[in-house]
């Protein structure tokens, strides 16, 4: 079998890196950045997200199918967010009775 | 009709051509339940985002009303464990059966700080009266007629927080099961499956804590 067997040293860079993130995204937090404090804090949640699925879950070397099929499950999230949120933000906009 | 070409083992049942095939199948399987997961958890990121739509005020008082050092304290314990995972499916890989139920052992036991950690957010939150339905609830701050409004954001957090600490107790579970398995000598270099996909699960709940930690802890914090 040709597994890919990552060494130590990368798995250590990914957790201090990983660590140095959650320092970060505390420290900003208490920095008034008004409508990006949520940017900045999601936005350092998914470099977090990023790195866990790459290199601890092997996304990095995983198969095609398997890639395709974690896209396609952000893809379904997505739809759920984005759908929902559309409405919810525009309901207001026509006027309409009973909002 | 397929020869019989193979003995059945562990690594290559006889269903599968390979036991790379297997470990695909396996890999891809694990991905599978893990989607139904984010979308189950993405169902309360989403009630969030809509609560704290529509009471930006009082979301943010509750919000900095809970403990930031304690939660990213908890965060680093959680990535800690992360990194003994990695290291136990690493080993794993490479069949060194002590490393394997060392680093179990380690990530079991950083998995169990954490959520000795939380019990200990939740014990405050019953002191502070912080808990939804509670005859006695008030949150500083906020008007008699909008401490509901309050109630919903705690109600949130212990849906959200509660879950994810269910999902890190099936995964001590998991790990406890894991650790006896390999005692008993069960994963090899050809065969760590179970080692790997518990990995993947383990990886997956810190995610969830990852985005947990700055929506419930973090993003209205400036505004104090």
């Amino acid at each position: 079998m040709h597994e890919h067997i990552d060494s130590i040293k990368l798995y250590a860079l990914v957790f201090i890196g990983l660590i140095i993130l959650t320092v970060v995204t505390t420290a900003v937090a208490f920095v008034d950045l008004g409508p990006f404090s949520v940017v900045a804090a999601l936005g350092i949640a998914v470099c977090k997200m990023l790195l866990v699925a790459l290199f601890f879950m092997h996304i990095r070397h995983s198969t095609k199918l398997t890639r395709l099929v974690v896209l396609g499950g952000l893809l379904w999230l997505f739809i759920l967010l984005a759908l929902t949120m559309s409405d919810f933000v525009t309901r207001g906009a026509l006027g309409v009775p009973g909002r | 009709m397929a020869s019989q070409s193979h003995v059945e083992t562990l690594a290559l049942r006889e269903q599968f051509d390979t036991a790379g095939q297997q470990k695909d199948a396996s890999t891809l399987g694990m991905w599978l339940f893990l989607i139904t997961e984010i979308m189950f958890f993405g169902g309360m990121f989403l009630a969030y985002s809509v609560y704290r739509g529509i009471y930006p005020t009082i979301f943010a008082i509750a919000s900095t009303s809970l403990n930031v050092y304690i939660g990213a304290a908890n965060t680093v314990v959680l990535l800690c464990s992360s990194f003994t995972m990695v290291l136990a499916v690493r080993a794993a890989q490479l069949g060194q059966r002590r490393a394997i139920i060392v680093f179990l052992v380690l990530t079991l036991a950083l998995g169990t700080v954490f959520l000795g950690v939380k019990a200990y957010e939740w014990k405050e939150k019953f002191e502070e009266h912080h808990i939804p339905g509670q005859a006695a609830f008030h949150l500083e701050g906020v008007s008699a007629d909008q401490q509901g409004h309050a109630q919903l954001f705690f109600s949130l957090y212990f849906a959200m927080t509660g879950l994810h600490a269910l999902h890190m107790v099936i995964g001590a579970g998991i790990l406890t099961v894991l650790i006896f398995q390999a005692r008993r000598g069960k994963f090899t270099a050809d065969y760590m499956t179970p080692v790997d996909v518990a990995g993947l699960y383990w990886h997956f709940v810190d995610i969830i804590w990852i985005f947990l930690f700055p929506l419930l802890y973090l993003i209205d914090r400036h505004l104090k």
